[in-house]
Protein backbone atom coordinates (compact mmCIF):
# COMPACT_ATOMS: atom_id res chain seq x y z
CA UNK A 1 0.00 0.00 0.00
CA UNK A 2 1.14 3.38 -1.10
CA UNK A 3 1.96 5.83 2.47
CA UNK A 4 1.28 9.31 2.33
CA UNK A 5 4.31 11.32 5.10
CA UNK A 6 3.54 13.98 7.36
CA UNK A 7 6.74 15.56 5.56
CA UNK A 8 4.47 15.28 2.42
CA UNK A 9 2.10 16.74 3.37
CA UNK A 10 3.49 19.77 5.15
CA UNK A 11 5.48 20.70 1.86
CA UNK A 12 1.56 21.25 0.27
CA UNK A 13 0.22 22.81 3.24
CA UNK A 14 3.61 25.38 2.97
CA UNK A 15 2.55 25.90 -0.61
CA UNK A 16 -0.96 25.87 -0.60
CA UNK A 17 -1.92 23.05 -2.49
CA UNK A 18 -2.61 20.10 0.53
CA UNK A 19 -5.94 19.16 0.55
CA UNK A 20 -7.49 19.79 3.31
CA UNK A 21 -11.33 18.58 4.47
CA UNK A 22 -13.81 18.27 7.71
CA UNK A 23 -15.06 14.68 7.95
CA UNK A 24 -18.26 15.36 7.04
CA UNK A 25 -16.84 15.96 3.68
CA UNK A 26 -14.79 13.59 3.23
CA UNK A 27 -17.60 11.00 3.92
CA UNK A 28 -19.43 12.74 1.32
CA UNK A 29 -15.95 12.26 -1.20
CA UNK A 30 -15.98 8.74 -0.78
CA UNK A 31 -19.34 7.86 -1.19
CA UNK A 32 -19.28 9.61 -4.57
CA UNK A 33 -15.71 8.91 -5.77
CA UNK A 34 -14.80 5.64 -3.53
CA UNK A 35 -12.31 5.32 -1.07
CA UNK A 36 -9.43 4.80 -2.99
CA UNK A 37 -9.69 8.30 -5.04
CA UNK A 38 -10.45 9.95 -1.58
CA UNK A 39 -7.25 8.76 -0.10
CA UNK A 40 -5.37 9.79 -3.01
CA UNK A 41 -6.75 13.18 -3.40
CA UNK A 42 -7.17 13.86 0.35
CA UNK A 43 -4.46 15.03 2.27
CA UNK A 44 -5.66 15.95 5.85
CA UNK A 45 -9.14 15.53 7.07
CA UNK A 46 -10.24 17.81 10.25
CA UNK A 47 -12.76 16.81 13.19
CA UNK A 48 -14.16 18.51 15.77
CA UNK A 49 -16.15 17.97 19.68
CA UNK A 50 -17.65 20.80 21.64
CA UNK A 51 -18.85 18.83 24.77
CA UNK A 52 -18.85 19.08 28.65
CA UNK A 53 -15.43 17.68 29.73
CA UNK A 54 -14.68 17.34 33.45
CA UNK A 55 -11.74 16.37 33.23
CA UNK A 56 -10.35 20.12 32.94
CA UNK A 57 -8.39 22.80 34.32
CA UNK A 58 -5.58 25.33 34.13
CA UNK A 59 -2.32 26.09 35.68
CA UNK A 60 -2.29 29.44 36.69
CA UNK A 61 0.90 31.56 37.97
CA UNK A 62 0.38 34.70 39.74
CA UNK A 63 3.68 36.22 39.90
CA UNK A 64 4.91 36.92 43.08
CA UNK A 65 3.95 40.48 45.30
CA UNK A 66 6.01 42.58 47.24
CA UNK A 67 6.48 40.96 49.76
CA UNK A 68 6.40 37.38 48.98
CA UNK A 69 3.70 34.54 50.06
CA UNK A 70 3.43 31.22 50.21
CA UNK A 71 0.10 30.61 48.89
CA UNK A 72 -1.55 28.08 51.21
CA UNK A 73 -5.33 28.67 49.83
CA UNK A 74 -6.13 30.18 47.05
CA UNK A 75 -9.75 31.37 45.72
CA UNK A 76 -10.47 32.90 42.78
CA UNK A 77 -14.08 34.47 42.43
CA UNK A 78 -14.49 32.52 45.85
CA UNK A 79 -13.49 29.08 43.64
CA UNK A 80 -10.95 27.25 45.76
CA UNK A 81 -7.49 26.30 43.77
CA UNK A 82 -5.55 23.77 44.60
CA UNK A 83 -2.62 25.23 46.22
CA UNK A 84 -0.24 22.02 46.82
CA UNK A 85 2.46 23.01 44.36
CA UNK A 86 5.33 25.86 44.22
CA UNK A 87 4.57 29.21 46.14
CA UNK A 88 2.32 31.17 43.55
CA UNK A 89 1.36 28.29 41.59
CA UNK A 90 -2.43 27.20 41.62
CA UNK A 91 -4.47 24.64 39.46
CA UNK A 92 -8.12 25.73 39.21
CA UNK A 93 -10.53 22.40 38.18
CA UNK A 94 -13.05 22.54 36.12
CA UNK A 95 -15.50 21.01 38.53
CA UNK A 96 -14.28 23.07 41.75
CA UNK A 97 -17.35 24.57 43.73
CA UNK A 98 -17.53 27.41 45.86
CA UNK A 99 -17.32 26.74 49.95
CA UNK A 100 -20.66 28.48 50.55
CA UNK A 101 -22.57 26.54 47.55
CA UNK A 102 -25.08 24.76 48.97
CA UNK A 103 -24.78 21.74 46.47
CA UNK A 104 -27.48 19.23 46.47
CA UNK A 105 -28.60 20.06 49.86
CA UNK A 106 -31.94 21.22 48.17
CA UNK A 107 -31.84 18.83 45.55
CA UNK A 108 -31.61 19.36 42.77
CA UNK A 109 -28.82 21.75 42.93
CA UNK A 110 -28.12 24.39 40.67
CA UNK A 111 -24.50 24.37 40.32
CA UNK A 112 -24.25 28.17 39.06
CA UNK A 113 -20.47 28.91 39.33
CA UNK A 114 -17.81 26.86 39.38
CA UNK A 115 -13.87 26.57 37.98
CA UNK A 116 -14.97 26.21 34.51
CA UNK A 117 -16.88 29.46 34.90
CA UNK A 118 -13.47 31.41 36.36
CA UNK A 119 -11.53 29.46 33.21
CA UNK A 120 -14.46 31.51 31.42
CA UNK A 121 -14.20 34.52 33.06
CA UNK A 122 -10.06 34.51 32.59
CA UNK A 123 -9.72 33.12 28.77
CA UNK A 124 -13.12 36.34 28.55
CA UNK A 125 -10.22 38.70 30.07
CA UNK A 126 -12.63 39.28 32.52
CA UNK A 127 -11.50 40.74 36.31
CA UNK A 128 -11.45 37.85 38.52
CA UNK A 129 -11.09 38.12 42.33
CA UNK A 130 -8.42 36.44 43.80
CA UNK A 131 -7.98 36.10 47.50
CA UNK A 132 -4.91 33.72 49.08
CA UNK A 133 -3.95 32.80 52.35
CA UNK A 134 -0.10 31.84 53.48
CA UNK A 135 1.16 30.67 56.95
CA UNK A 136 4.16 32.58 57.15
CA UNK A 137 7.48 31.48 56.44
CA UNK A 138 10.94 33.61 56.82
CA UNK A 139 11.09 33.82 52.97
CA UNK A 140 7.35 33.93 52.12
CA UNK A 141 6.63 36.46 55.26
CA UNK A 142 3.05 37.46 53.76
CA UNK A 143 -0.08 35.80 55.26
CA UNK A 144 -2.99 37.44 52.75
CA UNK A 145 -3.68 38.93 49.61
CA UNK A 146 -7.06 40.09 48.20
CA UNK A 147 -6.92 41.66 44.88
CA UNK A 148 -8.67 41.32 41.29
CA UNK A 149 -6.57 40.00 38.40
CA UNK A 150 -7.24 39.60 34.69
CA UNK A 151 -5.48 36.79 32.63
CA UNK A 152 -2.92 39.26 31.26
CA UNK A 153 -2.07 40.23 34.77
CA UNK A 154 -0.49 36.14 35.02
CA UNK A 155 3.14 35.13 33.76
CA UNK A 156 1.43 31.95 32.85
CA UNK A 157 -2.09 30.01 32.41
CA UNK A 158 -1.55 26.68 31.04
CA UNK A 159 -4.94 24.62 30.42
CA UNK A 160 -4.02 21.35 31.18
CA UNK A 161 -6.45 18.65 30.93
CA UNK A 162 -6.06 14.96 31.93
CA UNK A 163 -8.90 13.88 30.29
CA UNK A 164 -10.85 14.89 27.23
CA UNK A 165 -12.25 14.16 23.81
CA UNK A 166 -13.94 10.78 24.91
CA UNK A 167 -14.06 8.63 21.99
CA UNK A 168 -17.60 7.40 22.74
CA UNK A 169 -20.15 7.86 25.57
CA UNK A 170 -23.04 5.83 26.69
CA UNK A 171 -26.60 6.51 25.31
CA UNK A 172 -28.12 7.59 28.69
CA UNK A 173 -31.33 6.22 29.97
CA UNK A 174 -33.77 6.04 33.02
CA UNK A 175 -35.25 3.22 33.69
CA UNK A 176 -36.65 4.15 37.71
CA UNK A 177 -39.99 5.46 38.37
CA UNK A 178 -38.59 9.44 39.19
CA UNK A 179 -36.61 11.54 37.53
CA UNK A 180 -32.84 11.87 38.07
CA UNK A 181 -30.39 14.61 37.50
CA UNK A 182 -27.13 13.17 36.05
CA UNK A 183 -23.83 14.78 34.09
CA UNK A 184 -25.73 13.34 31.13
CA UNK A 185 -28.63 15.31 32.19
CA UNK A 186 -32.37 15.63 33.21
CA UNK A 187 -33.43 12.04 32.50
CA UNK A 188 -36.88 11.44 33.01
CA UNK A 189 -38.63 8.68 34.40
CA UNK A 190 -39.52 5.39 32.49
CA UNK A 191 -37.68 5.72 29.45
CA UNK A 192 -38.41 9.33 29.27
CA UNK A 193 -35.77 10.49 27.08
CA UNK A 194 -32.37 9.10 25.73
CA UNK A 195 -29.03 11.61 25.91
CA UNK A 196 -26.07 11.13 24.18
CA UNK A 197 -22.99 12.98 23.91
CA UNK A 198 -20.61 12.64 20.70
CA UNK A 199 -20.37 14.74 17.64
CA UNK A 200 -20.57 10.71 16.00
CA UNK A 201 -19.03 11.50 12.68
CA UNK A 202 -17.45 14.43 14.03
CA UNK A 203 -16.03 13.38 16.99
CA UNK A 204 -11.62 13.15 16.49
CA UNK A 205 -11.25 9.85 18.17
CA UNK A 206 -14.04 8.17 16.52
CA UNK A 207 -12.14 8.48 13.16
CA UNK A 208 -9.02 7.15 13.91
CA UNK A 209 -10.16 3.87 16.03
CA UNK A 210 -6.71 2.52 16.53
CA UNK A 211 -4.89 5.19 17.12
CA UNK A 212 -2.71 4.91 13.48
CA UNK A 213 -2.02 9.14 13.77
CA UNK A 214 -3.11 10.60 16.97
CA UNK A 215 -0.30 10.64 19.72
CA UNK A 216 2.33 12.31 21.92
CA UNK A 217 2.85 15.93 20.52
CA UNK A 218 0.06 15.58 18.14
CA UNK A 219 -1.18 19.52 17.08
CA UNK A 220 -4.86 20.42 17.74
CA UNK A 221 -6.94 23.09 18.05
CA UNK A 222 -7.49 23.32 21.83
CA UNK A 223 -10.26 26.19 23.11
CA UNK A 224 -10.45 28.29 20.11
CA UNK A 225 -6.32 28.29 20.48
CA UNK A 226 -3.79 25.89 18.84
CA UNK A 227 -2.86 22.81 21.76
CA UNK A 228 -1.42 19.32 21.78
CA UNK A 229 -1.60 16.11 22.82
CA UNK A 230 0.18 15.85 26.36
CA UNK A 231 -0.42 12.36 26.73
CA UNK A 232 -3.31 9.63 26.48
CA UNK A 233 -5.84 10.27 29.02
CA UNK A 234 -7.09 9.17 32.16
CA UNK A 235 -8.88 5.89 31.86
CA UNK A 236 -7.86 5.71 28.49
CA UNK A 237 -8.92 2.07 27.52
CA UNK A 238 -10.04 1.61 23.74
CA UNK A 239 -11.44 -1.23 22.35
CA UNK A 240 -13.59 -2.21 19.50
CA UNK A 241 -17.32 -2.54 20.30
CA UNK A 242 -19.06 -5.76 18.74
CA UNK A 243 -22.28 -7.32 18.84
CA UNK A 244 -23.40 -10.64 19.89
CA UNK A 245 -22.68 -11.85 16.33
CA UNK A 246 -19.50 -10.36 16.31
CA UNK A 247 -20.01 -7.18 14.03
CA UNK A 248 -18.39 -4.35 14.62
CA UNK A 249 -20.00 -1.69 16.47
CA UNK A 250 -17.66 1.10 16.28
CA UNK A 251 -14.88 1.98 18.86
CA UNK A 252 -15.44 3.42 22.43
CA UNK A 253 -13.07 3.99 25.25
CA UNK A 254 -10.04 6.35 24.15
CA UNK A 255 -9.60 9.45 25.26
CA UNK A 256 -6.92 12.05 25.55
CA UNK A 257 -5.15 14.06 28.22
CA UNK A 258 -4.32 18.01 26.36
CA UNK A 259 -2.30 20.92 26.72
CA UNK A 260 -2.48 24.72 25.81
CA UNK A 261 -1.08 28.21 26.79
CA UNK A 262 -5.20 29.41 27.47
CA UNK A 263 -4.21 33.11 26.96
CA UNK A 264 -4.73 32.32 23.42
CA UNK A 265 -7.72 30.45 23.53
CA UNK A 266 -11.72 31.61 23.41
CA UNK A 267 -15.02 31.98 25.89
CA UNK A 268 -16.46 30.69 22.95
CA UNK A 269 -14.62 27.42 22.68
CA UNK A 270 -14.59 27.30 26.52
CA UNK A 271 -17.73 27.77 28.05
CA UNK A 272 -18.48 27.17 32.24
CA UNK A 273 -21.44 25.32 32.49
CA UNK A 274 -23.95 23.52 34.66
CA UNK A 275 -25.40 20.18 35.17
CA UNK A 276 -28.44 20.49 37.79
CA UNK A 277 -28.42 18.48 40.31
CA UNK A 278 -25.13 17.20 39.02
CA UNK A 279 -22.18 20.14 39.48
CA UNK A 280 -20.45 22.63 37.67
CA UNK A 281 -17.77 21.76 34.58
CA UNK A 282 -16.31 23.41 31.55
CA UNK A 283 -17.45 22.41 28.10
CA UNK A 284 -14.13 21.98 25.53
CA UNK A 285 -13.59 22.82 22.07
CA UNK A 286 -11.54 20.57 20.59
CA UNK A 287 -10.41 19.39 17.02
CA UNK A 288 -7.79 16.74 15.66
CA UNK A 289 -6.53 16.65 11.88
CA UNK A 290 -6.14 13.07 10.37
CA UNK A 291 -3.32 13.11 7.84
CA UNK A 292 -4.58 10.46 5.25
CA UNK A 293 -1.28 8.51 5.53
CA UNK A 294 -3.10 5.27 3.76
CA UNK A 295 -5.78 3.57 2.49
CA UNK A 296 -6.28 1.99 5.96
CA UNK A 297 -6.65 5.58 7.57
CA UNK A 298 -8.87 6.98 5.28
CA UNK A 299 -11.36 4.13 5.41
CA UNK A 300 -11.67 4.83 9.13
CA UNK A 301 -11.94 8.14 8.81
CA UNK A 302 -14.47 8.01 6.08
CA UNK A 303 -16.91 5.90 8.91
CA UNK A 304 -20.88 7.29 8.94
CA UNK A 305 -22.92 8.19 11.76
CA UNK A 306 -24.54 4.48 10.94
CA UNK A 307 -21.17 2.46 11.45
CA UNK A 308 -20.29 4.48 14.87
CA UNK A 309 -22.63 3.12 18.04
CA UNK A 310 -23.40 4.13 21.57
CA UNK A 311 -24.25 1.57 24.64
CA UNK A 312 -27.49 2.50 25.98
CA UNK A 313 -26.91 2.11 29.70
CA UNK A 314 -29.79 2.57 32.54
CA UNK A 315 -28.54 5.37 35.03
CA UNK A 316 -31.30 4.94 37.24
CA UNK A 317 -29.83 1.61 38.91
CA UNK A 318 -27.07 -0.25 36.70
CA UNK A 319 -24.80 2.56 36.01
CA UNK A 320 -24.69 4.35 39.40
CA UNK A 321 -24.66 0.99 41.05
CA UNK A 322 -21.63 -0.02 38.20
CA UNK A 323 -23.29 -3.05 37.48
CA UNK A 324 -21.96 -4.16 33.94
CA UNK A 325 -23.75 -4.78 30.85
CA UNK A 326 -26.18 -2.61 28.46
CA UNK A 327 -29.56 -2.63 26.76
CA UNK A 328 -28.28 -3.00 23.69
CA UNK A 329 -26.61 -0.58 21.18
CA UNK A 330 -27.71 2.30 19.22
CA UNK A 331 -25.89 3.83 15.89
CA UNK A 332 -25.59 7.96 16.04
CA UNK A 333 -27.57 7.88 12.74
CA UNK A 334 -30.29 6.65 14.81
CA UNK A 335 -29.47 8.46 17.85
CA UNK A 336 -29.61 11.95 15.36
CA UNK A 337 -32.88 10.94 13.76
CA UNK A 338 -34.44 12.36 17.12
CA UNK A 339 -36.02 8.50 18.16
CA UNK A 340 -34.80 5.16 19.20
CA UNK A 341 -36.22 2.03 20.10
CA UNK A 342 -35.27 0.59 23.71
CA UNK A 343 -37.11 -2.26 25.41
CA UNK A 344 -39.87 -1.98 22.72
CA UNK A 345 -40.60 1.91 23.59
CA UNK A 346 -39.98 4.68 21.40
CA UNK A 347 -37.76 7.40 23.31
CA UNK A 348 -37.23 10.56 22.16
CA UNK A 349 -33.24 11.50 22.09
CA UNK A 350 -31.52 14.78 22.78
CA UNK A 351 -27.59 15.45 22.43
CA UNK A 352 -25.36 17.17 24.73
CA UNK A 353 -22.52 17.69 22.64
CA UNK A 354 -23.16 20.76 19.90
CA UNK A 355 -23.14 19.18 16.57
CA UNK A 356 -23.27 22.37 14.84
CA UNK A 357 -20.04 23.46 17.53
CA UNK A 358 -18.47 20.44 16.40
CA UNK A 359 -18.64 21.15 12.65
CA UNK A 360 -17.51 24.85 13.23
CA UNK A 361 -14.49 23.50 14.68
CA UNK A 362 -13.85 20.83 11.64
CA UNK A 363 -14.32 23.92 9.49
CA UNK A 364 -11.96 26.50 11.42
CA UNK A 365 -9.08 23.80 11.71
CA UNK A 366 -9.63 23.20 7.59
CA UNK A 367 -9.45 26.65 7.01
CA UNK A 368 -6.05 27.61 9.09
CA UNK A 369 -4.27 24.21 7.46
CA UNK A 370 -5.21 25.62 4.19
CA UNK A 371 -4.00 29.13 4.84
CA UNK A 372 -0.60 27.29 5.87
CA UNK A 373 -1.38 28.53 9.35
CA UNK A 374 -1.26 25.36 11.07
CA UNK A 375 0.89 22.26 10.35
CA UNK A 376 0.48 18.88 11.64
CA UNK A 377 3.08 17.22 14.13
CA UNK A 378 4.02 13.93 13.93
CA UNK A 379 3.27 12.07 17.42
CA UNK A 380 7.00 11.34 19.08
CA UNK A 381 4.85 8.45 20.43
CA UNK A 382 1.24 7.08 19.62
CA UNK A 383 -0.89 6.54 22.21
CA UNK A 384 -2.23 3.00 23.74
CA UNK A 385 -4.19 1.39 20.74
CA UNK A 386 -7.21 -1.28 21.55
CA UNK A 387 -4.81 -4.11 20.66
CA UNK A 388 -2.79 -3.22 24.13
CA UNK A 389 -5.89 -4.20 25.87
CA UNK A 390 -5.66 -2.06 28.50
CA UNK A 391 -9.24 -2.34 31.11
CA UNK A 392 -10.53 -0.44 34.12
CA UNK A 393 -9.99 -0.76 37.70
CA UNK A 394 -12.43 -1.41 39.93
CA UNK A 395 -11.80 0.13 43.48
CA UNK A 396 -11.72 -1.87 46.61
CA UNK A 397 -13.65 -0.76 49.48
CA UNK B 1 -50.51 27.27 14.16
CA UNK B 2 -51.32 27.60 17.82
CA UNK B 3 -52.07 31.34 18.32
CA UNK B 4 -49.77 33.84 19.74
CA UNK B 5 -48.99 34.49 23.26
CA UNK B 6 -49.39 37.60 24.72
CA UNK B 7 -48.01 38.64 28.02
CA UNK B 8 -50.49 41.40 29.97
CA UNK B 9 -49.17 43.53 33.40
CA UNK B 10 -51.74 44.98 35.34
CA UNK B 11 -50.54 47.89 37.89
CA UNK B 12 -51.71 47.76 41.32
CA UNK B 13 -54.74 50.47 40.64
CA UNK B 14 -56.11 47.97 38.35
CA UNK B 15 -55.43 44.28 39.04
CA UNK B 16 -59.01 43.90 40.92
CA UNK B 17 -60.73 44.77 38.00
CA UNK B 18 -62.79 42.87 35.72
CA UNK B 19 -60.55 43.42 32.15
CA UNK B 20 -60.85 39.81 31.61
CA UNK B 21 -64.03 39.31 31.48
CA UNK B 22 -65.43 42.49 29.60
CA UNK B 23 -62.62 41.07 27.17
CA UNK B 24 -64.49 38.12 26.60
CA UNK B 25 -68.18 39.96 26.94
CA UNK B 26 -67.53 42.79 25.01
CA UNK B 27 -65.22 41.78 22.31
CA UNK B 28 -66.30 37.69 22.06
CA UNK B 29 -62.55 36.80 22.15
CA UNK B 30 -61.40 33.22 22.59
CA UNK B 31 -58.71 32.85 25.12
CA UNK B 32 -56.45 30.32 27.42
CA UNK B 33 -55.04 31.52 30.24
CA UNK B 34 -51.93 30.15 30.54
CA UNK B 35 -50.19 31.67 33.35
CA UNK B 36 -51.41 34.23 35.44
CA UNK B 37 -50.33 35.45 39.19
CA UNK B 38 -51.09 38.62 41.52
CA UNK B 39 -47.62 39.76 43.65
CA UNK B 40 -47.88 41.28 47.36
CA UNK B 41 -47.46 44.81 45.85
CA UNK B 42 -51.01 43.71 43.88
CA UNK B 43 -49.14 43.67 40.45
CA UNK B 44 -50.80 41.41 38.26
CA UNK B 45 -49.46 39.47 35.17
CA UNK B 46 -51.35 37.38 32.73
CA UNK B 47 -49.93 34.74 29.74
CA UNK B 48 -52.79 34.72 27.42
CA UNK B 49 -53.30 33.12 23.87
CA UNK B 50 -56.18 35.28 22.48
CA UNK B 51 -58.14 34.49 18.98
CA UNK B 52 -61.14 36.04 17.46
CA UNK B 53 -62.29 39.03 15.26
CA UNK B 54 -61.98 41.68 17.22
CA UNK B 55 -58.34 40.95 18.31
CA UNK B 56 -57.03 44.19 17.73
CA UNK B 57 -59.92 45.55 19.41
CA UNK B 58 -59.58 43.62 22.35
CA UNK B 59 -55.82 44.68 22.59
CA UNK B 60 -56.72 48.51 22.14
CA UNK B 61 -59.00 48.37 24.90
CA UNK B 62 -56.46 46.98 27.09
CA UNK B 63 -53.50 49.39 26.60
CA UNK B 64 -56.77 51.86 27.49
CA UNK B 65 -57.22 50.14 30.94
CA UNK B 66 -53.78 50.87 31.56
CA UNK B 67 -52.42 46.80 30.63
CA UNK B 68 -49.43 46.73 29.12
CA UNK B 69 -49.01 44.10 26.32
CA UNK B 70 -46.01 42.32 25.09
CA UNK B 71 -45.66 39.21 23.00
CA UNK B 72 -44.60 36.35 24.80
CA UNK B 73 -41.37 35.95 22.63
CA UNK B 74 -40.24 39.19 24.13
CA UNK B 75 -40.49 37.63 27.32
CA UNK B 76 -39.11 33.92 26.90
CA UNK B 77 -35.51 34.81 25.92
CA UNK B 78 -32.57 32.73 24.29
CA UNK B 79 -29.62 34.39 24.67
CA UNK B 80 -27.92 33.65 21.30
CA UNK B 81 -24.77 34.60 22.31
CA UNK B 82 -24.34 31.55 25.10
CA UNK B 83 -26.89 28.71 23.39
CA UNK B 84 -23.95 26.30 22.11
CA UNK B 85 -26.91 24.40 20.31
CA UNK B 86 -26.27 21.20 21.99
CA UNK B 87 -29.55 20.01 22.31
CA UNK B 88 -29.64 19.55 26.15
CA UNK B 89 -33.39 21.30 26.54
CA UNK B 90 -34.64 19.39 23.55
CA UNK B 91 -35.84 16.33 25.44
CA UNK B 92 -36.74 18.41 28.44
CA UNK B 93 -38.83 20.70 26.81
CA UNK B 94 -42.49 19.52 27.20
CA UNK B 95 -44.56 21.01 24.48
CA UNK B 96 -41.60 21.05 21.69
CA UNK B 97 -40.77 24.90 21.36
CA UNK B 98 -37.61 24.08 21.68
CA UNK B 99 -36.47 21.82 19.24
CA UNK B 100 -33.85 20.13 16.92
CA UNK B 101 -33.97 21.61 13.39
CA UNK B 102 -32.54 18.13 11.52
CA UNK B 103 -30.20 17.70 9.83
CA UNK B 104 -28.64 20.56 10.64
CA UNK B 105 -29.21 19.80 14.30
CA UNK B 106 -29.30 24.02 15.05
CA UNK B 107 -31.96 24.36 18.57
CA UNK B 108 -34.78 26.44 17.68
CA UNK B 109 -37.23 28.10 19.39
CA UNK B 110 -40.90 28.66 18.46
CA UNK B 111 -42.50 30.87 21.21
CA UNK B 112 -45.21 30.23 20.64
CA UNK B 113 -45.44 26.55 21.60
CA UNK B 114 -44.16 27.54 24.91
CA UNK B 115 -46.29 26.96 27.69
CA UNK B 116 -43.21 28.82 30.30
CA UNK B 117 -42.79 26.21 32.29
CA UNK B 118 -39.31 27.18 32.60
CA UNK B 119 -37.70 23.61 32.75
CA UNK B 120 -35.79 24.96 30.25
CA UNK B 121 -34.17 27.13 32.47
CA UNK B 122 -32.47 25.29 34.84
CA UNK B 123 -31.94 22.25 32.12
CA UNK B 124 -29.75 24.73 29.70
CA UNK B 125 -26.36 23.94 30.67
CA UNK B 126 -24.84 27.17 30.00
CA UNK B 127 -27.73 29.12 31.19
CA UNK B 128 -29.10 30.68 27.90
CA UNK B 129 -32.85 30.58 28.05
CA UNK B 130 -34.34 33.83 30.31
CA UNK B 131 -37.75 34.25 31.22
CA UNK B 132 -38.51 37.74 32.96
CA UNK B 133 -41.90 36.58 33.60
Amino acid sequence: MSEKTYQEINARIRSGKAVVVTAEEFIDIVREKGLAHAYREVDVVTTGTFAPMCSSGAFLNFGHPAPRIKMHRVWLNNVPAYTGIAAVDAYIGATELPEDDPLNSNHPGEFRYGGGHVIEDLVAGRPVRLKAVGYGTDCYPRREIETTITIHDLNEAILFNPRNAYQNYNCAVNLSNRTIYTYMGILKPNLGNAHYSTSGQLSPLLKDPHFKTIGIGTRIFLGGGIGYVAWHGTQHFPAIQTDASGKELGPAGGTLAVIGDLKQMSPRWLMGTSYLGYGATLSVGIGVPIPILNEEIARYAAATDADLYAPIVDYGEAYPNRKPGNLGYVSYAQLKSGRIVVQGKEVPTAPLSSYPRAREIAGILKEWIQKGEFFLSEPVQLLPSPADGLTGKVLKG
Amino acid sequence: MSPRKIVLRFGPEISDKPIIYRLVKDYDLVMNIVKANVNPQKEGIMVLELTGDNYEQGLKYLREQGVTVQALTHEVVRNEQRCTHCGACTAICPTGALYLDRPGMEVHFDGDSCVICQLCVKACPVRAMEVKL
